[in-house]
């Protein structure tokens, strides 16, 4: 080989940086984060809409519920007439769910109040074993507590 | 090849590997083989490929300084050299080389060739051209600020530099449509940057013609493949969302060595991941390898010091060479009957030879 050493110097650091997941943090197992529902979270058995689309869309439906309460005044929600994205959502998780499963099935109609403290916080009142555990899991720090108050959570 | 049979081609291609998985785990639930399988086999070969073709490279002699020369020489006290686009040393090809793979400096010296008409007769332009550099560069970093913040997949804890990346990235906190719903989660900008700056890259080879003419189904193929993999993943991002805690189950125990699938992430994510592993495994096949290739261009590399340093070509192999001299003790008794003339008079036996002869012709 011609310039032997500095072509695998290079190719040792090239390889080291593709290869740095596997090395860091090699020896731990990393724990799936496992959200806690609260009794009475539990007790209520679904929320303003099917769990699937919560866990994937919650943001978009608070972001929803953000604009049509605060601009638009609306501050009541029909699960019968859910927003327009969770019926298209609806539609496309159809469209590509695994074959023969339905990846939503619709929730029992209720009318909430369009409220992240007073509606979501109420039932999910564990804010650090709920929502913390998956957002630093994934390293998100949603703005949502800029404005909000964090509930107190008993210890 | 006709440019539309290309294109063709490679779109036959990218409509394959998106198929693939789509059917394959949408119809079939093969989850361990496109979610373990084929990405640790893309790695596989991904690794040994270039490892193959960088050694392989290393092995082919340089036997000559061939720096592209785009400064002066360094040569006499009062000439002012340019120590990086003619450099003498192993500092200014460094300088040199940095100044390559971070910003792309021979792109940036591209040049249009133009004819125009002026004072009737046909004059030849050659004018700024600075697109194709700004969309490479555009499209190079945010590929690499892409790559970078997928890490919070790939990683637990995750490190600082992805958190940074994340804010800058996202800083513009815009949704991805100005429609309710839609304003979370806040919009990457080398997301957009990344898909505009393909866009462009695309509709330039096929726009300029004399582009056109040497585009390949290869050139297509990486393009589109790449175009796919920044659609799913912004799809998946802001429209079809996943179950992301599954996903970096799934990511992490690939790097864990401890491999899960796991149920219900969603089938656009499996498409995404087979895209990539495609890519992948695609890559020391392909043009794709400039990635390493960059680093061994011997016009860059290369300190153009031909004046002082003597570069022995490593293929000369040892030539049996006759010498003159070698040749003469060899002949030069027949030499001398010929009466040709000879360096060197043999002494003892020419000697009376050469005595009689000479004797011979004096008399």
């Amino acid at each position: 080989m011609y310039d032997g050493w500095k072509i695998i110097v290079g190719l040792i650091v090239c390889l080291a940086f593709f290869t740095f997941p596997f090395f860091y943090d090699a020896g731990k197992a990393a724990k799936a984060p496992e959200p806690v529902l609260t009794p009475k979270a539990k007790e209520a058995k679904e929320c303003v809409a099917p769990g699937a689309y919560m866990k994937r869309y919650h943001m978009q439906l608070l972001e929803d519920w953000r604009n049509t309460a605060v601009r638009g005044g609306e501050r009541y929600y029909d699960t019968g007439n859910p927003t327009w994205h969770l019926r298209v959502m609806d539609k496309i998780a159809d469209a590509t769910a695994s074959a023969g499963e339905r990846l939503y099935k619709s929730v029992e109609r209720k009318v909430y109040y369009k409220s992240l403290q007073v509606t979501c916080m109420d039932c999910h009142s564990n804010k650090s074993k709920f929502c913390d555990q998956c957002h630093n899991y994934m390293g998100i720090a949603p703005y949502c507590w800029e404005c909000h108050i964090e509930p107190e959570e008993k210890k | 090849m006709n440019f539309i049979l290309g294109i063709i081609i490679a779109l036959i291609g990218v409509a394959g590997v998106i198929l693939i998985p789509w059917i394959g785990v949408g119809a079939f639930d093969m989850r361990i083989l496109f979610g373990i399988v084929v990405p640790y086999a893309a790695m596989a070969t991904f690794f040994v490929g270039i490892i193959v073709r960088v050694i392989g490279w290393a092995r082919s002699p340089v036997p000559f300084r061939i720096p592209t020369t785009a400064g002066q020489q360094w040569s006499f006290p009062w000439i002012k050299p340019n120590r990086i686009d003619n450099p003498r040393s192993t500092g200014g090809v460094i300088v040199r080389m940095l100044f390559e793979v971070l910003t792309f400096r021979s792109l940036f010296r591209n040049t249009r060739l133009e004819y125009r008409s002026a004072e009737g007769g046909p004059k030849i332009d050659y004018e700024w051209e600075k697109w194709l550099w700004l969309a490479a560069l555009a499209f190079h970093y945010s590929f690499l600020v892409i790559f970078l913040r997928h890490f919070r997949f790939f990683t637990e804890p995750i490190p600082g530099f992805v958190h940074l990346l994340e804010s800058l990235d996202g800083f513009l906190q815009l949704g991805v449509l100005p429609v309710s719903g839609l304003g979370v989660p806040s919009v990457y900008v080398t997301d957009m940057l990344l898909l505009l700056a393909l866009l462009y890259l695309f509709v330039r080879r096929i726009y300029i013609s004399q582009v056109r003419y040497v585009s390949l189904p290869a050139d297509y193929f990486p393009l589109l493949l790449i175009l796919a993999l920044g659609t799913t993943g912004v799809l998946m991002r802001y429209f079809i969302r996943v179950d992301i805690t599954a996903v970096k189950t799934l990511a992490l125990g690939l790097f864990k060595l401890s491999p899960k699938a796991p149920e219900g992430i969603g089938v656009i994510f499996y498409i995404h991941l087979f895209v990539l592993s495609v890519l992948v495994a695609y890559f020391p096949f392909s043009k794709l390898m400039h990635f390493m290739g960059v680093f061994l261009s011997p016009t860059r590399n290369l300190s153009n010091n031909s004046r002082m340093v003597r570069h022995v070509n490593p293929w000369n192999y040892p030539v049996k060479v006759h010498t003159y001299e070698a040749y003469e003790d060899e002949f030069r008794e027949h030499m001398i009957e010929a009466g040709l003339p000879v360096e060197k008079m043999p002494e003892k036996p020419a000697e009376q030879e050469g005595e009689s002869s000479e004797g011979e012709e004096k008399e």
